[in-house]
């Protein structure tokens, strides 16, 4: 049996589980509908054209983990941010784990989503915003919501400023081999409120691992969020994430993906503006080694005038690594006045490693301000042979050079501590020794 | 007197296709429809010998095994290729020793066009081939050119007289199976240009092909093969018109160069055919592949300025096979009304220290819709490969839509490739300026147009540049506001 059709017989199996009484059951039988028409997506497809799934859908992973397992705070503490107080809300296998979560309902609702599916007080909220803007049509957004039950729920009410950050970390481990995770995420900022969040995957195994997980924000008047993302997991460990971000007026939504690890990442990040004046930010670094692949797909989908969009894509390819970037703005005949501004600069450090880039324009209103820039180089053999007669060793010189090409992206990291946790990372990453602390 | 914007926009409502008259010449034209028996006529008709009606017989089996394809961003009525008359060609086929003898009604066609023969022979010092619906009426300057050892005729010609050249590099470059129009042009091409300059020659003249569609229910399928032997330089001119009619003409082309070791090519295209009206009725579906291959040390480059078709789809590439070999591609691409263009260019890296320079500049207007779509793909070989794009696109008017696809795929550490694409409009600051000057509205827009694509117009040869210009003014006006 291939996965597609394990997948249709786990979902009889869950549905009956969650019942037909379930308020999702109808959204959950349409969506599971899409993907048995559709299936996995193959290379034919045109947003999967440098994607290959086949290696992926190989392995025949199960959405039901066997058993709960519980962790000690020392086994993972190197993935839980430390050193600034946050509220967590942590996953062990799929399943919510109270013991190292932390999450509140004072001022700010940060809990779970299945708490929020099944209690009354939420039913409003999650009839307005639950499957509003994830995409209905792709295949395995839909699979995600058939099988919807557990991730994060974030509700900022008016005007609330969240004052510490939130952490959203995925385990996967030994104690339940070849588990296909589906984490849902909703997250809604309500008028003139404000949240940071960090999302983190992470195996504690070398065994095979999936995780298809779909977050829908809605970012409403005045709304400012702040979500990070930080992908550094091990080479079993395959990542599919697809982000839908809703937008209204005067509202500012940015997302930073740091993608140092896994085997194959695919990052699907899409704005929808509802109203004009609107500010979108999506940046990003990859620095994969080894036969990693990463791949990021972003829209911004600009339906009304006055608004602007800023992407900033850095990505480092050693070895055999391949790296995709697909870059889209759409720009409708409504959105005068629009600026929209795109760079994807790549650097390939080796022979076998590949790069393949697409940056989209399509844009139907004629008083717009859109430029896409795209780079694909190497590091200047003027600047480390200048280090060199410094004294500066090639490997430190060229770490400096690399963090220097990434560093833009960097700058606009406003949590100091996730800032700390990246430039350590690119340092170990590039196996040099230099404090990149501003 | 002032003149106002509606003024204007009446003017060009009715301003028509210059180019939309038909000759009425007899001719000779195929019953409509597409078998093998028609592939066959033709080969017949045209006295080819057998191994290129079995050529073409290939390509029309290929051909029934594959589907249109979809993929471009342009939205048509497919044409239906049964309904189509696969051959016409101007009665009374015989060969004219000068030009006196040819039939005067097709000496005034091509004087409208603002080529007349005499005049360009005397002038211009342009050699021309020119091919009416599916024949090539004319070639000019065809001594002068035999004494280089140039040998320019049409493809027809070149096929009985040069059978060893044509047979070793058609569909070298394009094979027959490689897309749905490639084949189709394969099976049912009637005629074309074909040119080979021999090693070391310098073509002391630009050669030209003019390409006009006349009959009505025709498909024009023409083919064009040009190689530039060992260090040769040839300058190639293609242009083409169409009568104005109600109906979507097909045209579908495929060109193929070679440059061999060292030699040098430079296509240039003015591409004029009818567009449709403004309601965006009738018009050509123009389909075109053309592709080259570099050698060695070799250079294409590829020139073109689009303002004709319904719909166009044509993306002129270079494959960069040998080491140091260099592609260009400068385009423009205008369209208004309902004209639908997706056009760009591939350029496939594979020899060392390759080089590809990509400039293209889309202007849209009216309800059109301008796509760019390229492709830059270094290969694991490709050490050193270099490439520039940059791609632009301008906007008049909010109803229309300027799109760009490009694909880049780099497989070598040391391949640098820089892309760059900007959208904007025409300022009212820089029409205001003008009209302070004294330069009226249209004028104006004309101007910044002409600025916009003059790194484009500049390859032009000058015969084309001139033509260019007019072509840009023409296909933009009323599009102001």
């Amino acid at each position: 049996m291939d996965l597609k059709e394990t997948l249709l017989s786990s979902y009889l199996a869950f549905d009956a589980q969650y019942g037909p009484q379930h308020k999702l059951q109808d959204q959950r039988a349409a969506a599971i509908e899409v993907f048995e028409q559709q299936g996995f997506p193959t290379k034919k497809e045109e947003d999967w054209k440098y994607t290959p799934l086949r290696n992926l859908i190989k392995t025949n992973y199960t959405v039901f983990p066997k058993e709960e397992v519980s962790l000690k705070l020392d086994e993972v503490k190197e993935y839980i941010l430390q050193d600034v107080d946050t509220y967590k809300i942590v996953f062990v296998d799929g399943i919510y784990n109270a013991y190292l979560s932390e999450t509140t309902h004072v001022g700010v609702d940060v809990c779970l989503l299945s708490a929020a599916l099944t209690k009354p007080k939420y039913a409003a909220t999650i009839k307005k915003y639950f499957n509003q803007i994830a995409a209905k049509d792709a295949s395995l957004t839909a699979l995600n919501t058939a099988f919807t039950k557990e991730g994060a729920y974030i509700h900022v009410p008016e005007g609330k400023l969240v004052e510490k950050p939130v952490q959203i970390i995925h385990f996967t481990t030994d104690k339940n081999p070849s588990l296909l995770l589906q984490p849902r995420n909703l997250i809604v900022v309500e008028k003139n409120a404000e949240i940071q969040i960090v999302e983190r995957h992470q195996s504690l195994t070398t065994n095979e691992s999936f995780t298809n997980v779909v977050t829908e924000i809605f970012n409403e008047q005045n709304a400012q969020l702040d979500y990070y993302k930080i992908q550094n997991d091990q080479t079993t460990a395959s990542l599919i994430d697809s982000t839908y971000i809703s937008q209204r007026k005067h509202s500012h939504a940015k997302v930073h993906t740091f993608s140092f690890g896994g085997k194959l990442t695919r990052n699907n990040l899409n704005f929808y503006h509802k109203d004009p004046e609107i500010n979108s930010t999506m940046k990003g670094i990859t620095l994969i080694e080894g036969s990693q692949f990463v791949d990021h797909h972003t829209l911004v989908h600009h339906a009304q005038p006055n608004s602007e969009s800023h992407q900033d894509y850095k990505g480092i390819f050693a070895e055999k690594s391949t790296g995709v970037f697909n870059g889209k703005i759409i720009v409708e005949k409504k959105a005068q006045k629009t600026n929209a501004f795109q760079q994807n600069n790549n650097i390939l450090m080796d022979d076998k490693a590949s790069i393949n880039t697409k940056p989209q324009l399509e844009i139907f209103a004629d008083d717009v301000k859109c430029s896409h820039g795209c780079t694909i180089g190497q590091l200047d053999e003027d600047a480390l042979f200048y280090m060199q007669t410094r004294g500066i060793p090639t490997k430190e010189a060229r770490g400096l050079l690399t963090y220097a090409f990434a560093n833009n992206v960097l700058q606009s990291v406003k949590i100091d501590s996730v800032k700390k946790r990246i430039n350590k990372l690119i340092a170990e990453k590039l196996g040099v020794n230099i404090g990149f602390d501003v | 007197m002032a003149y106002t914007e509606e003024e204007l926009k009446k003017e060009l409502e009715t301003k028509e296709y210059e180019y939309g008259f038909y000759t009425d010449i007899e001719s000779d034209t195929f019953p409509v429809g597409l078998n093998q028996d028609i592939v066959r006529a033709i080969s017949n008709r045209k006295g080819e010998p057998a191994w290129m009606t079995k050529w073409r017989l290939e390509a029309f089996e290929k051909f029934q095994q594959m589907e249109e394809p979809d993929w471009a961003n342009v939205k048509y009525k497919k044409p239906d290729l049964q309904s189509i008359a696969y051959y016409s060609a101007p009665k009374a086929q015989v060969k004219y020793d000068s030009l006196d003898e040819v039939d005067p009604e097709l000496l005034k066609t091509f004087e409208k066009l603002g080529i007349s023969l005499e005049e360009q022979k005397k002038l211009a010092g342009v050699a021309v081939d020119i091919v009416m619906d599916s024949v090539s009426v004319a070639s000019t300057f065809k001594d002068t050119l035999a004494e280089k050892g140039i040998i320019f005729c049409s493809i027809s010609e070149a096929i009985k007289e040069h059978p060893e050249l044509v047979k070793k590099y058609i569909g070298s470059v394009i094979p027959r199976t490689d897309n749905y129009y490639a084949a189709l042009n394969s099976a049912v091409f009637s005629d074309g240009s074909f040119c080979y300059i021999p090693k070391g020659v310098r073509c002391p003249m630009e050669l030209s092909t003019y390409f006009r569609i006349n009959q009505a229910g025709t498909g024009q399928f023409e083919r064009t093969l040009v190689i530039a032997d060992e260090g040769s330089y040839v300058s190639y001119l293609e242009g083409c018109t169409a009568p104005a009619r109600d109906e979507n003409q097909l045209h579908a082309a495929v060109v193929e160069l070679i440059a061999l070791d060292d030699a040098e090519i430079k296509y240039s295209t003015v591409q004029n055919w009818f567009p449709g009206d403004k309601y965006g009725v009738g018009g050509v579906f123009n389909f075109v592949t053309k592709r080259g291959i570099c050698h060695e040390r070799s250079k294409i480059s590829w020139t073109q300025v689009e303002t004709g078709s319904a719909v166009t789809w044509k993306y002129p590439s270079c494959i960069l096979k040998g080491n140091d070999s260099i592609g260009e591609f400068y385009s423009i691409a205008v369209t208004n009304n309902h004209q639908q263009a997706d056009t760009g260019t591939k350029m496939i890296h594979l020899g060392k220290r390759t080089k590809s320079t990509i400039i293209s500049k889309g202007i849209s207007a009216g309800q059109s819709h301008n796509s760019y779509r390229g492709l830059v793909k270094v290969g694991a070989n490709a050490k050193n490969a270099r490439n520039f794009s940059q791609c632009d696109s301008l906007l008049m008017g909010n109803a229309c839509g300027a799109h760009t696809f490009p694909y880049i795929e780099a497989k070598s550490k040391s391949a640098k490739i820089e892309h760059e694409a900007t959208t904007s409009k025409i300022g009212e600051d820089q029409i205001f300026y003008c009209n302070q000057r004294g330069i009226d509205t249209e004028k104006a827009i004309a101007l910044i147009v002409n600025g916009f694509s003059k790194d484009v117009l500049n390859k032009l040869p000058m015969e084309f540049a001139v033509e260019a210009q007019k072509l840009l003014e023409i296909s933009l006006e009323g599009s102001v506001g």
